[in-house]
């Protein structure tokens, strides 16, 4: 393993990137920096190489098959990333007028209405940065809500034990007091414990369906009756909407508040950790509350059209602003292309075909004599299966399949989430994945069970042929990581 | 079928196995009176069709010659940023769970962190958050976290960027934070570090220090440390990244430096794209790490002694301590601090520095022809960087439009957050823009200025 840093020598300097400037000498030198800051110098090819060779170490979608639950991983269309980095997208200054903006805001303006259609809301603010910061706007609307009214005993967030933890992790941030539902057997929640949980305190529910469990929370109109009844809202989780998109929409489930993934259902590419988006879309009881800026649309006396962004003086009972501007328009950019290039039609073969591969998957492991959480329950796009038994009889755990998968060219599924299911592997293989795609992940499967049985040690030790076979490196010691903490290149600084 | 491989044999096959006579059986669990009719969208196009519909939606009025700043600035980004940036192994990859397959993504963090600690002048960073903004909002809750003894009131001042403050307000407000805002000198456009006694034994968890402030002006970051360690809160430092090429780090003030640095990653090789995706960057000192929200990448060994990178101390994150987290933050800004780290690369040293110090002879320049119209002055007398207030003699509004019009994008429009600078605007020339640009420039608002109304 080298660095960019250990490339750096003292004297080598790439300047065709930065025009000559005169030293700056009107500034008191309390305010310069004493010495240059530590950062390496090298040429450009050196650059090129470096960083090339490292994109070479990774695992992704263009390269490996990528089935990690609740992720998403999907094909990301390349027209998408072209178009959105057209110079006319990448140029305009977020500030600049807004008549050189018209061509931009009309492409955001249709999204949020295609997005409005697509959930069965009202309205939708496209400003939140990812999932997550939409689940901060949908339970701050919420909560925003609840205190317009004057009802301020609400500090009760109803969240199912089996969520994303960025559930419980958001209603603490807006405040909430968590209360955690339990899932019976069948991988539905628990009524009796959510009736019995509703009342005068509860803010509101947050929910995913189809839940983490793999499975569709088949009584959810009983639930969303108890939660409105109980006086709460309901908030979707728009982690799953990948599988039911165009055939079910939040909104007539009785949800009052979703936030989306760009990302998992609309196909824009993940960048080894972001940029995502996570517009909102609400009812009407929410829509005063929506954060700003939203793209607003008017006729001009001539008859076209003018876009034009609001602001908190347009929408006084706005949450606020959650991004210095407009939040991740690039990547919007790109959801918008998707879904203009699968339309209706497309998205409902999203959740199709996503639908038919999971439920495929799950029946060749099954038939292979692997353990399914649900046997009873359909598929979503997405399905658990437990290593427990190969846990008690060959000693491996689920980490130990995960790493040696990849030794077989697959990026490993979700481990240990949901925690509910004892040594989970929580598997999504995705609509643009081929039945071969998915007879190769079923054999390997069975390829590493049978290993387990002859060479458990093998797997202990797995992964071994990754990024280059016999170089390494093989499974990296986490615990060191975190009781020793190297996080910044010590030794570089050459000055 | 757009992006789904499956053949007519492919579909019969696998519904055979699974046993159900079609794909809607598949659905057989969802109520029937859920399920929705189907959904209005515009019809589907094709890739050339798409193309051209995006092409002329990209090319609808071209914004023009920029002088704006304000919080995103137009760099020149190496031609070789974004062709690695965009390798498909880098952009189609997720969150590296599995660091073994995943070890370019977590090695160029590791060396993104290093850089921007380096910049900064502080121990540790993470691997992105969504924005400056909210950077600001996460460094002003890690720090009355990290503070709790001291109290929950963080001074602000109103020389930091108004958006921000805005940010700031929406992500703290339900969680007991009083955020006080202080008020900047009139006259020299900064904190004047004697103001701030009227704070002195109230509490304050922390104080935010804006270097160069939304002006452009340098506060006297120093001073301003110095005050707030005594107070015993934190100092909060919010950068601009590029600045920081010649200007001292947050590490660097006072006598015991800051304890957070934060700020907007955009002038590191993100394209303005009217208004992201950016990257927000969150530096700390030593003490402070396990206050940190967000992903942060460690250097660790394997059995055999081999190292190599992996996502570390996420005892701090929402996936482990769900309702106890430092934050819900998990997918940050990613391929954005990769091309960073591409970026500063190959800047170097000596290009950052270069680069800052063309913002700021051209911002000058700027200045001082700008000042020679009629009427033009300077609203602030603070030692400015790389961005300018000036007052115009006629109304803003009215003026910018008619330079937009003209093909400028002259500034942004002080008034929209600050009524008392009436008729100001605040213009930044960085290193993209040349001596004929910064001519044109004053030439046009001349001529828009001499223009007589009705």
């Amino acid at each position: 393993m080298t660095t960019i840093f250990d490339a750096s020598r003292p004297g080598r300097v790439n300047l065709q990137h930065a025009p000559e400037a005169p030293p700056v000498t009107t500034l008191p030198t309390r305010f310069l920096r004493a010495t240059p800051p530590p950062l390496p110098r090298v040429s450009e090819l050196q650059v090129v190489r470096h960083f090339t060779r490292l994109s070479q170490h990774n695992f992704s979608v263009d390269t490996h098959f990528y089935p990690l639950g609740s992720c998403t991983m999907k094909y990301n269309p390349r027209v998408c990333h072209t178009l959105a980095s057209l110079p006319g997208f990448l140029d305009r200054h977020p500030l600049a007028s807004e008549e050189s903006g018209q061509g931009v805001l009309r492409t955001l303006y249709e999204l949020q209405e295609m997005l409005k259609e697509i959930a069965g809301m009202q309205a939708v603010s496209l400003v939140p940065m990812a999932g997550a910061q939409g689940e901060f706007a949908g339970v701050a609307m919420i909560r925003a809500y609840h205190l317009a009214r004057g009802d301020d005993q609400r500090t009760e967030m109803l969240i199912p034990d089996a969520a994303h933890g960025t559930n419980p992790a958001t209603a603490a941030i807006c405040g909430f007091t968590v209360r955690e539902i339990p899932t019976n057997a069948q991988g539905d929640v628990d009524l009796d414990a959510l009736a019995a949980a509703a009342g005068p305190r509860t803010a509101g529910l947050m929910l995913t369906n189809p839940s983490t469990l793999g499975v569709f929370e088949r009584r959810i109109l009983r639930m969303a009756s108890i939660i409105h009844d109980a006086g709460g809202l309901l908030y979707y989780d728009g982690a799953n909407l990948n599988a039911v998109a165009g055939r079910v929409r939040p909104g007539d489930m009785g949800f009052d508040a979703v936030h989306f993934n760009v990302h998992k259902t609309f196909a824009t590419p993940h960048g080894g950790g972001g940029p995502g988006a996570g517009p909102v879309g609400v009812g009407e009881r929410l829509a005063p509350h929506l954060p700003v800026p939203v793209v607003g649309r008017r006729l001009l006396d001539n008859g076209s059209e003018w876009f034009f962004q609001m602001t908190q003086q347009d929408l006084p009972d706005s949450i606020g602003p959650l991004a210095a501007f407009a939040g991740n328009v690039g990547v919007l950019i790109r959801a918008y292309i998707y879904l203009r290039m699968i339309g209706a039609d497309g998205l409902r073969r999203v959740a199709d075909f996503a639908t038919l591969n999971a439920n495929y998957l799950m029946a060749r492991l099954a038939a292979a004599g692997f353990t399914v959480a649900f046997p009873e329950r359909r598929a979503t796009h997405e399905f658990i299966i437990s290593l427990q038994f190969e846990a008690t009889n060959f000693g491996v755990t689920a980490l130990d399949f995960a790493k040696r998968l990849l030794d077989y060219d697959c990026y490993a599924p979700t481990i240990y989430f949901p925690a509910l299911i004892p040594e989970s592997m929580l598997i999504e293989p995705t609509e643009t994945e081929s039945r071969e795609t998915l007879d190769h992940f079923a054999e390997a499967m069975i390829a590493i069970r049978q290993e387990a049985q002859n060479d458990p040690q093998r797997l202990r030790t797995a992964p071994h042929a990754v990024p280059v076979p016999g170089k390494g490196p093989g499974r990296l010691d986490a615990t060191r990581a975190a009781r020793k903490p190297d996080l910044i290149w010590k030794e570089h600084i050459v000055s | 079928m757009p992006f789904i491989p499956h053949t007519p044999a492919d579909i019969a096959a696998m519904l055979q196995r699974i046993g159900a006579p079609d794909t809607d059986t598949l659905f057989d669990e969802v109520p029937a009176e859920l399920r929705c009719p189907p959904l209005q969208l515009p019809p589907a196009l094709n890739e050339m069709a798409v193309t051209r519909l995006m092409r002329e939606r990209a090319g609808a009025k071209p914004g023009g010659l920029c002088f704006i700043g304000a919080g995103a600035y137009e760099h020149h980004i190496p031609a070789a940023v974004w062709e690695i940036a965009s390798r498909g192994e880098f952009l189609t990859a997720y969150t590296p769970y599995q660091a073994e397959a995943s070890q370019g993504t977590l090695q160029v963090l590791y060396e993104f962190q290093t850089m921007m600690a380096g910049l900064t002048g502080m121990d540790a960073a993470n691997a992105s958050m969504y924005d400056g903004a909210s950077a600001l909002a996460e460094a002003a809750l890690m720090a009355v976290r990290a503070n709790e003894g001291k109290g929950r009131k963080l001074l602000i001042p109103t020389s930091v960027h108004p958006h921000y403050r805005q940010v700031v307000h929406t992500l703290t407000r339900y969680q007991g934070i009083e955020v006080i805002e202080i008020p900047f000198d009139p006259v020299e456009g900064r904190v004047l570090p004697g103001t701030l006694t009227q704070y002195r034994g109230r509490g304050v968890a922390a104080l935010i220090v804006p270097q160069p402030n939304f002006f452009g002006i340098l506060e006297e970051a120093d001073e301003l440390t110095d005050w707030a360690k005594q107070e015993g809160a934190l100092v909060i430092g919010l950068v601009n990244p590029v600045t920081l090429g010649l200007l001292a780090p947050p590490g660097a003030w006072g006598d015991g430096g800051a304890d957070i640095a934060c700020g907007e990653g955009q002038p590191l090789g993100a394209p303005l794209a009217s208004g992201g995706p950016y990257f927000g960057f969150l530096c700390c000192r030593q003490e402070l790490l396990r206050q940190m929200p967000g992903r942060i990448v460690g250097r660790t060994v394997d059995a055999a002694g081999n190292p190599g990178f992996i996502l570390t101390l996420q005892a701090r994150e929402q996936h482990i301590r769900r309702s106890r987290a430092t934050s819900n933050i998990c997918t940050n800004q990613g391929i954005m601090t990769i091309a960073a780290a591409i970026h500063l690369s190959l800047l170097g040293p000596e290009g950052l520095a270069r680069v800052a110090a063309a913002c700021h002879a051209n911002t000058l320049a700027l200045t001082s022809q700008l000042l020679e119209i009629p009427g033009v002055t300077r609203i602030f007398t603070g030692p400015g960087f790389h961005e300018v207030a000036l007052r115009l003699p006629k109304p803003s509004r009215p003026v910018l439009a008619q330079l937009a019009r003209l093909g400028i994008q002259g500034g942004y429009r002080l008034e929209e957050h600050y009524p008392k600078l009436s008729r100001g605007i605040l213009a930044c020339a960085t290193e993209t823009r040349t001596q004929a640009d910064i001519d044109h420039y004053a030439a046009t608002l001349t001529w828009v200025l001499n223009v007589k109304e009705g």
